[in-house]
């Protein structure tokens, strides 16, 4: 980021966070968040697993998959050294 | 007909003239893909154009036809796709730098149910990077032009797909709406825009910005086109697990006796008047046939903006973390430092606004902050979908403008990132409470399309869909 952008970021995003302000006019203490707004309809509540079984995906779209890596090696996935 | 008549036909339209033989499903899609030809140097509505693949699926349907094979409505019918939904084999930038060159591995759930139907896809079109805009002036490669002017935006986020459809450059199309991106560009654009409910089309396939807000649906000339269509892509799909498996009801709504709910705080300063008036005449159409208006309130309205634009940045901040120059798109980053991969593909893949939302929701996640932002914005959302459960306990559904005026010029408010925001004060609500809304063409003002606004309770698309018939 340039010196400029920074400039630029800063004024929008306080002028941003001043506008969420408004919400610190109401009283939220006893109101449940809403994360998932249509969590009353599924079957299942809460998180959803799926079943503990083989998922057998065809070898075509791994192989996709790691067509897509910019780095690789041999089928896998080439990631620079974590440690000095 | 003339070539360029078949641009004009509607979903149910094309699908007659093809069972009766009177054109072939080949000719449509050329006529399209002419059209295209024409009209899309001034407009931009395309990221991408399959006309190979487009005219080699309409001749696979023209054969079915031909062995007398019963076909699906869709079948033979063209449509464009928004950048954000995966195509397998096609390039999905979502208009940024970061993914120019990423191609899909596999079809978006939706996707996969078009093809299954006989669906010709044209190509891939335009929005704001990411569908972070109102405009799709934030689109990393060109901006898309409005078609009814193009001098004005087409609106945002599916910019692209909306004047694709109002130019007569496909059937119809599919956008995704997380504050309005479905409704507002086809607001502006003069066409029919649904969002479904939360959970009744399937995610999967669709690169996620804000996941509890996002929904993919139509975009199309005609209600009883975006009808089909989302009666083919709703759905349970077990890769999304908040997608629901509801019944497809409220088939035999009558207008007659319904009762129509009017929001007051809708209908307050910053509505443009040209725009109020038309409104104002729907909303008199509606009771000449016979339902019943009341005027309601929705008291949390003021609110909406301020939390949308925190749930969506924080939701963003957080979905987009998975671009880090590893695992796919573009990848920047000299000598043996991991932290520069990610620094420099980040720096380099995305555009002003995803980093100004990056920033935001960061900010609002960050530790001492997620009580006063973060949580605060989803408490609000509890007491905005709460104004929503009172009101559809009265009405069967609620009528408002789509955007407060008619498209506004290109430039006008890119530098202003805060008035861009409040473009969207009519559509966030109902994402934030996850209910679902269409929007549909109510007039002209000053020769502009104004779009109106039906807001229905969860899973009662066909109610709402059945009011907008009437327009």
């Amino acid at each position: 980021m340039t010196e400029k952008e920074e400039e630029k970021f800063q004024k929008d995003l306080s002028s941003i966070l001043d506008y969420f302000k408004i919400l610190e006019e109401l009283d939220t203490k006893n109101i449940q968040p809403t994360f998932h707004p249509t969590e009353n309809f599924l079957a299942e509540k809460g998180n959803v697993f799926r079943k503990d079984e083989e998922k057998l995906e065809p070898e075509e779209l791994a192989k996709k998959l790691v067509e897509a890596v910019p780095e690789k090696s041999n089928g896998f996935v080439k990631v620079k050294a974590i440690f000095e | 007909m003339n070539n360029m008549d078949f641009c004009k036909l509607s979903i149910a339209e094309i699908h007659k003239g093809l069972i009766k033989k009177d054109f072939s499903s080949e000719d449509v899609t050329k006529s399209f893909l002419d059209s295209i030809k024409n009209k899309d140097k001034d407009i931009n509505a395309y990221l991408e154009v399959t006309e190979d693949l487009a005219v080699s699926e309409a001749k696979k349907i023209d054969k079915e036809i031909f062995e007398g094979k019963k076909i699906s409505e869709l079948a033979g019918v063209p449509v464009a796709i928004k950048d954000a939904i995966l195509v397998r084999g096609l390039k999905n930038t979502c208009a940024s730098k970061i993914l120019e060159n990423y191609i899909a591995p596999y079809d978006a759930t939706c996707v996969k149910k078009l093809k299954e139907n006989g669906a010709v896809i044209l190509g891939k079109t335009n929005l704001d990077e990411f569908a972070m805009g109102a405009s799709t002036e934030n689109s990393a490669f060109f901006p898309t032009k409005n078609p009814r002017d193009l001098k004005r935006v087409p609106g945002g986020s599916s910019g692209g797909s909306a004047s694709a459809v109002a130019a007569n450059m496909c059937a119809y199309s599919l956008g995704s709406d997380t504050g309005g991106s479905i409704r507002q560009p086809a607001s502006f654009c003069g066409v029919v825009g649904l969002k479904p409910t939360y959970g009744a089309v399937s995610r999967c396939g669709l690169v996620a910005f804000a996941s509890s807000l996002d929904q993919i649906g139509p975009i199309t000339k005609t209600a009883e086109d975006a009808q089909i269509v989302f009666n083919v892509i709703a759905g349970r799909d077990k890769m999304d697990s908040t997608s629901v498996d509801f019944k497809i009801k409220n088939t035999g709504f009558k207008i007659k006796n319904s009762k129509i709910g009017i929001p007051k705080e809708y209908f307050i300063g910053g509505l443009d008047k040209k725009v109020e008036k038309i409104i104002k005449n729907a909303i008199k159409k509606i009771e000449g046939m016979g339902a019943e208006i009341e005027e309601i309130s929705l008291p949390f309205t003021k609110y909406a903006v301020p939390v949308y634009y925190l749930v969506c940045t924080s939701e963003a901040s957080a979905n987009l973390a998975r671009y880090d120059g590893i695992k796919y798109g573009l990848s920047k980053g000299e000598g043996n430092n991991l932290l520069d991969v990610y620094l420099q593909s980040r720096g380099k893949g995305f555009g002003q606004e995803v980093k100004r939302r990056i920033m935001l929701g960061t900010y609002a996640l960050s530790s001492g902050y997620y009580d006063a932002y973060y949580l605060k914005a989803q408490k609000v959302r509890t007491l905005i979908r709460g104004d929503f459960e009172k009101a559809f306990k009265k009405v069967d559904a609620i009528f408002c403008p789509t955007s407060p005026h008619t498209a506004f010029k290109i430039g006008e408010k890119v530098s202003d990132p805060l008035s861009m925001y409040l473009e969207d004060i009519y559509t966030v609500s109902v994402n934030l409470a996850g209910l679902c809304a269409i929007s549909v063409p109510a007039g002209l003002a000053d020769g502009l399309p104004v779009g109106l606004q039906i807001i229905g309770n969860y899973f009662e698309e066909n109610k709402i869909l059945e009011i907008a018939k009437v327009f």
